[in-house]
């Protein structure tokens, strides 16, 4: 964003390093000197939070598959002995299965501040498409980790979910066949799936450097969505910045994950989930875990099983094609006081269809399913294209360090501006 | 030798600009379609094996069962090919309840006759996996409930069959699917 690079080498190593792989360079570049908007909110700490996460189950992970046997006589066993027999192994699996719900609270959090400050609109478009492709990753990580403890949620969680793709006329059974390995779930599909759940999470770190990438090309978003103008004015450098701030909302965000993981580490879990898996026998009540809900109410909201289907992908798909969607060229719903309002009933949609998700199938439920499924699509098919053509937005800031100092600081106040950009550490 | 090379480079480079194909566009064209050939060959193993493998399938040979000991009104489970099977003996009230039904009025339409073989229609045999998301519906095991029409009632989503496996409220697309099976004798049948 800066474009110019302002990494100078201090010492000979480091000079004879930066002529052969400008590795120093880069994070420099990157984590030192990057330049960050001055107004960023805590709302912009979720990205390095779930990097965070992201080595925490990669960490937990790996060390879990040392001691998890992947087949069907024997994982259920494995994982019991991992709390009951490997030293620490409790700790390990608690991490690991409670990470991957913080893991969620935090891309939700993130997908919330991209959506009310409009991180999405141009030139941000591909930074966000990258996202929702990080987002369907994580999706595929945690529905086939879930499957690994072969307990009766993991089972009958996995054939409900694989029997989605049954749904597609002609082909879907034999995809099914071939997502199985055989005509049920059963060994074969616990073997690959444990393969896959290894596989995917540094997929998710490739994408991960491609949106790091992205975002760096274009800048940051910030919450008055108005552009960076003057780097002296309008930025910070990262460090120390960004990295002081990030790391105490790290801190906080890791308190609150200790706190599940000591104190109620089966809180976000299904009981149902310690009974081995048995093919004969469904639970009475299958639930997905909380993060799936939202989706699981909109699959359950279409009596008919392949339109239920297509509308569950099409509520993510949807996320792909929002830049396109909304047509206001104000990004932050701070300035939009109508859309504001419908980004509001959004959430509380969002937060519905979760409930409604883990309530049984029937009655009222099922109605109440409907009609938050339609909101949702309403959102983003209905209220985003409309409001950017009719909407009068407020009036933005000339920028940020206005924003910020006040009119005033536009002009005079620029001096403070730069005085805090060049001087980072009398200010920090 | 190097000469001549030199010299058709030479007039390859000027037939390029002038747009003509080459011979060197030519071999690349050739080389990447064999190259893409080559990938499309190779990708065949790698989605084959995903496929149910030898002893998956030859699991999955067909069993004998014999229905003597299941009483009327008595359902029982089994697995085939590691799908759940229900085979219920149906009453006298449940055969004419099922046949009664106006056939068209049906989701999936298909008349009992169609549901179970001629002159054993006590027994109706169905994969006991809904056709929606793939759960067991409830209704087999005495003391379960059967759901609004008396057959069976899937609890995950709510989709109700009726005394002949028939889908009849819900949101399951199908009747419950019938496996292949042959009756043997009176009261032994073969499935697969």
């Amino acid at each position: 964003m800066s474009g110019q690079s302002t990494y100078v080498p201090k010492w000979g190593i480091a000079k004879w390093m930066d002529s052969r792989l400008p590795l120093p360079r880069l994070v420099y570049d990157s984590f030192i000197a990057y330049p960050t908007p001055r107004n960023l909110n805590y709302m912009w700490t979720f990205g390095g939070i779930l990097s965070l996460m992201l080595v925490v189950q990669i960490v937990t992970g790996v060390v879990l598959a040392m001691h998890y046997t992947p087949n069907a006589t024997m994982a259920f066993n494995s994982v019991e002995s991992i709390m009951r027999d490997v030293e620490y192994g409790w700790l390990m699996r608690y991490l690991h299965s409670n990470g991957a719900s913080f893991f969620f609270i935090a891309v939700y959090l993130h997908m919330f501040r991209s959506l009310y400050y409009g991180s999405y609109k141009a030139p941000r478009e591909v930074l966000w498409i990258l996202g929702v492709i990080l987002f369907l990753l994580m999706m595929a990580t945690a529905f086939m980790g879930y499957v690994l403890p072969w307990g009766q949620m993991s089972f009958w969680g996995a054939t409900v979910i694989t029997n989605l793709f049954s749904a597609f006329p002609i082909v879907g059974e034999t995809i099914v066949t071939f997502l199985w390995g055989g005509y049920s779930v059963d060994n074969p599909t616990l073997n690959r799936f444990f393969s896959l759940h290894f596989l995917l999470p540094f997929m998710i770190a490739g994408v991960t450097i491609l949106h790091v990438w992205a975002l760096h090309v274009t800048g940051q978003n910030n919450p008055t969505g108005v552009e960076v103008k003057s780097y002296a004015k309008d930025t910070v450098p990262f460090t120390p910045y960004a990295t002081v701030k990030d790391s105490f909302a790290m801190v906080a965000f890791l308190a609150v994950y200790a706190y599940f993981v000591f104190y109620i580490p089966n809180y976000l879990g299904h009981a149902d989930n310690y009974i081995q898996a048995n093919p004969a026998v469904t639970p009475a009540h299958i639930v997905p875990e909380w993060y799936f809900l939202p989706f699981y109410a909109i699959l359950r909201a279409v009596p008919d099983k392949l339109g239920g289907v297509l509308l569950m992908f099409a509520a993510i798909a949807v996320l792909a094609i929002l830049p396109w969607l909304d047509t206001s060229k104000v990004r932050s719903m701070s300035y939009r006081p109508l859309a504001r309002q419908c980004f509001w009933a959004f959430c509380v949609t969002s937060v519905m269809l979760g409930w409604l998700g883990s309530r049984p199938a029937e009655g009222i439920y099922v109605t109440l399913s409907q009609v938050f499924t339609a909101l949702y699509f309403a959102y983003f098919l209905i209220a985003l294209p409309l409001l950017g053509l009719f909407e009068t937005p407020k009036k933005l800031p000339g920028s940020i360090a206005e924003s910020v100092l006040g009119k005033s600081a536009g002009g005079s106040g620029a001096m403070v501006g730069a005085a805090a950009a060049s001087e980072p550490n009398t200010k920090g | 030798m190097i000469d001549n090379r030199r010299g058709r480079t030479v007039a390859e480079a000027n037939a390029t600009q002038a747009g003509d194909p080459t011979r060197r566009d030519m071999l690349f064209l050739a080389t990447g379609a064999m190259g893409a050939v080559g990938v499309a060959a190779l990708a065949v193993p790698f989605v084959r094996q995903l496929a149910p493998n030898a002893q998956t399938v030859a699991a999955g040979a067909p069993i004998e069962v014999d229905l003597t000991p299941v009483a009327e009104g008595q359902g029982i489970k089994l697995f085939w090919r590691g799908k759940l099977v229900f085979v219920r003996h149906r009453t006298k009230a449940e055969i004419d309840e099922a046949a009664k039904v106006t056939v068209a009025s049906l989701p999936d339409p298909q008349p009992d006759s169609a549901r179970v073989k001629p002159g054993k229609e006590q027994f109706l045999v169905v994969y006991g996996i809904c056709t929606h998301l793939g759960c067991v519906p409830m209704g087999t095991a005495p003391g379960e409930g059967r759901g609004d029409f008396n057959g069976w009632f899937c609890p995950c989503h709510g989709s109700h069959y009726d005394t002949a496996g028939r889908i009849r409220k819900g949101p399951a697309p199908k009747n419950l699917e019938i496996p292949p099976y042959a009756f043997l004798s009176d009261s032994k049948i073969r499935i697969g």
